[in-house]
């Protein structure tokens, strides 16, 4: 255990002796289309009102394609052709087979990986190694998961006949876009149904990317479908009646208007929502691996993250010292171009999300908290925000109870267990949390009474296909992998 | 004296160590880097079979690494037993590279503490700029804590205005709980340098065992403002991996370590390597090891 003493460090420098020259990876093998269509039936086809919107490079402001818009017309047609797939082949193909498409899709992604990741990083802003360590293998791995269950759902449910739903629409957001069309569509196509699914409009382009590649996999035609669009386009999905389930990862608040709009139609409902993580520091932790693990937790895909550990509790006795360490951690944390291979942060996904983040920061300020941020330059053009640190703040300010999903962390600090365990419960939200201590008995403790669909113990953001994900509270309805997520799209 | 070091998590160190090997170093940052790794190197000859031809050998290539190359470093000490430390000082005069002589029955230490301190005032006699010891691993895991602490301020005692370096050899430590406690001790009890191996035992060098030491520096700058010196050696013999270790310190340590008054490489083979991605990063071309001396 460190003692709070001596909490004036003496700091270090960095970056002036030996600096790292750009290692840009080139935009070159994403080769984005100038235009893209929608896909449905298993075709490209235009939308009804030949309507289209940009797709903007955070980190530039450039134009990368222009996107089809999708109307009520457009999700009829997706809707129909997925029915008309559903009825006349999905239904009817076994197991093994649609397990075949599904690791043909996987080995697929697989040789595709580097054009995903390009593409992903050019569309959204995060850091190259970011997509390419983690988003794209991440969905890859949800790819072959599901295709190994394919045909083995009467073990899911061991005693019952388990059939698939229907149709499902499905709707993702712009934070992980390949990662989650991925958990969206491969559990879904595993337990036998077909889709229609729509990306964020920030960032439509690797669902497109998807979608040619499901055509060259040669996935009969009409069992996935894209449609691409806004709000509309989603609110088009969720009220068509001959839609049997929605899954949504996104917003609360547009969760609670999905939940409103079906209710009474019989629809399924799978909600993955907001999330305000408390990360808990305790004074018996591994300190240095605790500061990183928080780095980790917020900092991470530019604090997008639904699950991230936006509030930090540090036991009051280390406080001052792990501050400071979080503090010095800064300094080393490289911001820039998302295509360079040595980028820590990336630029923010869209001038709104900015806009937003920006208003939190003001919030927080005028509401008494004390801001610190790192005197690094971000570039001239493009969304950037400089990783933040909140102290001086208590559980009453805004910043601490709203998702803020951008680099902002709130840090409060405690001095026993049970205030602790009150403090990270007294939140809407109950999506992650992470619990820091060397003390095994300790993490059981406070695992099993925190109001959390996930807690990580010395360790933040662990994903396995083969392990549910979702939240509790207002964080959501359902779970996302493993064989809860298999369940989700099964009729028992 | 009562240590209350923080716990260590293995999993977390590795998990950092692998970020640092993910940085791409390119182009002029990567040139610079090869010549900084080659002027941290102590080039070492530790040997029952050492001879003063064989020590001499050694140092003409300390001090002229590679003919072809004009604008190359030195390295930045030799590292020799006592016995040879004479002649190493002789075959280095006016080269300004230091001489380093390991001392204190390296490398298992297991003598009288009477004894080890005579091995000292020898090479430091003989005119050794360095003292390389070694701990008493013995006492260490038996929990004489004490012994060990006191040991190591005898030596530094003796060493009068030779720099010491403290050898943890942390590959018969077990685990990176005993190597923060060890290196606390070693920075409180007068080491200017602390040192991962011996280079005799299996484990030397990780990056795991490096990272926690580099820390334990950080944490005692932040307190004291006084900078203690990192030598990782044996196990790294080659450019790459010494350039990850280069990057770890970049960005545990930062500006003010990245120079051979407080960081270097305790290596014998990465010299060659580092000239051949040197000539590399010149002439575009990779030589055949037969360009490179074998002295």
């Amino acid at each position: 255990m460190q003692q709070n003493k001596n909490i004036d460090i003496k700091p270090l420098e960095f970056n002036n002796t030996w600096g790292y020259a750009p290692a840009p990876e080139s935009a070159e093998p994403a080769n984005i289309k100038p235009r893209y269509e929608l896909f449905i039936g298993g075709k490209f086809i235009e939308p009804e009102k030949c309507e289209y919107f940009n797709s903007i490079n955070p980190a530039t402001e450039e134009v990368l394609s222009e996107i089809a818009r999708a109307d009520i017309a457009d999700v009829d047609k997706a809707v129909k052709a997925a029915r008309h797939a559903y009825d006349t082949i999905w239904s009817k193909t076994p197991g093994k087979i649609r397990a075949k498409y599904l690791y043909r899709i996987a080995r697929m992604l697989q040789e595709r990986a580097r054009e995903f990741a390009i593409t992903e990083t050019l569309d959204g802003g995060k850091p190259i190694k970011e997509s390419k360590d983690f988003d794209v293998p991440t969905a890859i791995n949800w790819f072959f998961y599901y295709a190994g269950w394919a045909d083995k759902l009467e073990y899911a449910a061991p005693g019952k006949t388990p059939k698939p739903i229907g149709v499902a629409g499905q709707i993702i957001p712009w934070n992980f876009p390949i990662m989650m069309a991925a958990w969206k569509i491969a559990p879904a196509l595993a337990a036998g149904n077909c889709v229609v699914l729509k990306p964020a409009e920030t960032t439509s382009l690797t669902a497109l990317k998807l979608a040619e590649l499901i055509q060259d996999a040669g996935l009969p035609p009409g069992v996935v479908n894209i449609v691409t669009g806004e709000g509309a386009t989603g609110a088009a999905i969720v009220n068509h009646p001959d839609i049997n389930k929605i899954a949504f990862t996104g917003s609360t608040r547009v969760g609670k208007l999905i939940q409103k709009s079906i209710a009474g139609t019989g629809k399924k409902l799978t909600l993955e929502l907001g999330g305000k993580g408390a990360n808990i520091v305790f004074d018996d932790a591994p300190i240095d691996q605790a500061v990183e693990g928080v780095i980790n937790a917020i900092y991470f895909n530019q604090g997008h993250v639904c699950c991230a550990g936006s509030r930090l509790f540090v036991q009051e006795n280390i406080a001052d010292l792990f501050i400071a360490k979080l503090k010095e951690r800064l300094k080393t944390l490289r911001i820039g171009d998302p295509m360079d291979k040595n980028t820590d942060i990336g630029a923010i996904n869209s001038a709104r999300q900015l806009e937003t983040i920006t208003d939190y920061i003001n919030k927080g300020i005028s509401e008494g908290g004390v801001m610190y941020q790192d005197s690094c330059a971000t570039p001239e053009k493009g969304y950037w925000c400089k990783p933040t640190i909140f102290t001086n703040v208590a559980q009453s300010a805004t910043i601490v109870q709203e998702e803020i999903f951008g680099p902002v962390l709130a840090v409060q600090t405690f001095r026993t267990i049970a205030e602790v365990i009150e403090k990270a419960n007294n939140s809407y939200y109950g999506l992650s949390a992470g619990v820091w201590t060397d003390k095994g008995s300790k993490i059981f403790e406070v695992a099993n009474r925190l109001e959390a669909g996930v807690v990580w113990a010395n360790s933040f953001n662990k994903f396995d296909a083969a392990s549910p994900f979702g939240g509790v509270k207002e964080s959501g309805i359902g779970r996302e992998g493993g064989l809860h997520g298999l369940l989700a799209y099964l009729n028992l | 004296m009562i240590f209350n070091t923080p716990p260590i998590d293995y999993v977390g160190v590795q998990e950092r160590c692998a970020k640092f090997t993910t940085r791409s170093i390119k182009s002029d940052s990567k040139m610079q880097a090869l010549k900084l790794a080659l002027n941290m190197i102590d080039l070492t000859t530790l040997e029952g079979l050492d001879t003063p031809g064989k020590v001499k050998q050694m140092c003409l290539k300390a001090a002229n690494p590679h003919s072809s190359a004009s604008d190359l470093p030195t390295v930045a000490a030799v590292c020799v037993y006592p016995a040879h430390v004479r002649t190493a000082k002789q075959a280095l005069q006016n080269t300004g590279i230091k001489v380093a002589s390991v001392a204190t029955a390296f490398p298992s230490g297991q003598t009288a503490l009477s004894i080890k301190l005579d091995d000292t005032k020898f090479a430091v006699g003989e005119g050794a700029d360095e003292i390389d010891m070694v701990i008493s691993r013995g006492e260490f895991l038996r929990g004489n804590l004490n012994y060990v602490f006191d040991e190591i301020a005898a030596v530094k005692a003796v060493c009068g205005i030779s720099k010491l370096k403290v050898i943890l050899e942390t590959g018969e430590l077990a685990t990176l709980d005993n190597v923060r406690k060890a290196s606390e001790i070693a920075i409180e009890a007068g080491a200017d340098f602390i040192k991962t191996s011996t280079g005799k035992i299996q484990p030397a060098a990780t990056m795991p065992v490096t990272l926690v030491m580099l820390e334990t520096i950080r944490d005692y700058y932040y307190k004291t403002g006084i900078k203690i010196g990192m030598k990782p050696a044996g196990g790294i013999s080659n450019a790459k991996l010494a350039l990850h270790y280069l990057v770890m310190l970049n960005e545990t340590l930062g500006d003010a370590w990245m120079n051979n008054e407080l960081f270097r490489f305790g290596a014998s083979s990465l010299a060659n390597d580092l000239l051949r991605q040197i000539i590399k990063q010149k002439t575009g071309l990779y030589q055949s090891g037969n360009y490179f001396s074998l002295d």
